[in-house]
């Protein structure tokens, strides 16, 4: 089976390429690449996300064809695609970081910056959270209610469908964590960070 | 409920763990990527390197250290100790550093703060800043504590908020090596006026140490070394005390 990490040049993906290639087992093939080909002949997508919704979003486009690439994936094929973090939020329609923005519009809603109720709450959310499990998901397989994941960041995706999200976290309100609709699956926390428990997930998704 | 941080910080000197020692398991106690493992393994929530290596021959180790340590721990890891500029953050990103710690070079040069942050997203992004008290305020000293700067602490970590940092790592030279507990009026004070997180660091010497940081200092993490290093507590002993003060923490 053929994994593969979309590498669009935004932010740092050595940490999830490390977690990966330390779940994958035999037969499991794990790459990195923004070749269009091999993202179609992949089995699995796992997109990454690091800086503001708005790099994240510009840096896909910048790459010629990617974004037909990945509707193609996610949603004429319906391949297992998981979003981590910004990967997440760009599921989107639309995200206010810096600049109104349109995300890929998997999912559709909204990403806005986290209410910190006047400074109440530090941002960016940083740190160990639990997860509050609402609905089964496939990548929560064997994973218990209220465990702790690494977090950081300081927008939120507010789907318009809650039937979509699979998990919350609490911080200032409760914060969607975790969706899930048909073949997509995203956390807005960071599995290969979130220690064995994040590795656990990491390796639910790749045996979907 | 978020949870409060429990950060130990290896100093590493070409390649090597300074004053580590005393782990019963550890096979060689100057390996950084061993240690580093053995405090993921019992429950670090984030792992601190900082990089004290003089000679310039010699600076190109770090970036093995971490490579080898990204590998084999899966809870962030930040690395600090002479980021200079982009260049810097961006090698130390790619060899597996999940954040890099700015320290004299956001003094001499903001815009490291505001470039890199922009860059490679706030997230990434720790400003550490030394502070000793003066007058019954704090200033900014750089190049390892050895210069001041004249600089408010204050006015200073408002401008790094200002400038993209994610976090502040403050550590009290006053209290440095003291093992008499963290400064924690100069921790209130930023933490009170700043909306980014705050590690508290310097000073730390027994376990209610680290319950001050976060119950009087106010900070969102504490970051200590010798306390761990020497084996005087591990860090699942500090995560059950602070449970028991109740603060909570990852267990």
């Amino acid at each position: 089976m053929n994994v593969t990490i979309v590498d669009y040049k935004s932010g740092n993906i050595s940490s999830v390429i490390n977690s990966f290639e330390a779940v994958a087992k035999e037969k499991v093939n794990i790459s990195v690449t923004s070749d269009l080909n091999k993202i179609k002949s992949s089995d699995k997508l796992v997109l990454p996300g690091q800086g503001s919704f708005k790099s994240c979003v510009d840096s896909l486009k910048s790459i010629n064809g990617l974004v037909d690439t990945l509707n193609e994936f996610a949603i004429d094929k319906k391949k297992p695609l998981l979003g981590i973090c910004v990967g997440l939020q760009m599921f989107a329609d639309i995200g206010f970081e810096e600049i109104e923005t349109k995300g890929l519009g998997w999912i559709p809603g909204k990403v806005t910056k986290i209410d910190n109720q006047k400074g109440k709450y530090k941002l960016p959310h940083i740190g160990w959270n639990q997860i509050e499990i609402i609905r089964d998901s496939k990548i929560f397989k064997d994973i218990k209610n209220n465990s702790h994941m690494y977090f950081v960041h300081s927008y939120e995706f507010i789907p318009n469908d809650v039937n979509t999200i699979s998990a919350t976290t609490d911080y200032s309100s409760k914060i969607v964590c975790s969706v899930e609709k048909e073949n997509i699956f995203g956390t807005q926390f960071h599995p290969e960070k979130s220690d064995a428990i994040g590795l656990k997930i990491i390796k639910n998704f790749i045996e979907i | 409920m978020l949870k409060k941080r429990i950060i130990p910080c290896l100093d590493v000197k070409n390649g090597r763990v300074v004053k580590g020692i005393n782990f019963v398991d550890l096979r060689d106690a100057g390996d950084p990527v061993e240690q580093a493992q053995i405090y993921s393994n019992s429950g670090a929530d984030e792992i601190c390197f900082l990089d004290i290596t003089a000679s310039n021959e010699n600076r190109d180790i770090i970036f093995d250290v971490v490579q080898k340590t990204s590998k084999k721990c899966f809870v962030p890891l930040t690395v600090g100790g002479g980021v200079r500029n982009l260049e810097d953050i961006s090698k130390l990103l790619n060899c597996g550093a999940d954040k890099v710690s700015i320290n004299t070079a956001a003094v001499e040069n903001p815009k490291v703060v505001t470039e890199s942050a922009k860059k490679f997203g706030s997230q990434c992004i720790v400003v550490a800043i030394d502070a000793k008290k003066k007058n019954n305020k704090w200033e900014v000293f750089t190049h390892g504590g050895r210069k001041n700067t004249g600089v408010d602490v204050l006015k200073y970590a408002k401008k790094i908020e200002e400038s993209g940092a994610g976090e502040l790592l403050v550590t009290s030279m006053d209290r440095d090596g003291t093992q008499i507990g963290y400064d924690n009026d100069l921790m209130y004070k930023i933490s009170s006026e700043i909306n980014i997180p705050i590690i508290a660091s310097g000073g730390v010497g027994n376990l209610d140490h680290l319950v001050d940081g976060i119950k009087l200092g106010k900070a969102s993490a504490v970051l200590a070394a010798s306390i761990f290093h020497y084996g005087k507590y591990s860090i699942k002993e500090a995560k059950d005390y602070l449970d028991l003060k109740g603060i909570p923490v990852r267990i």
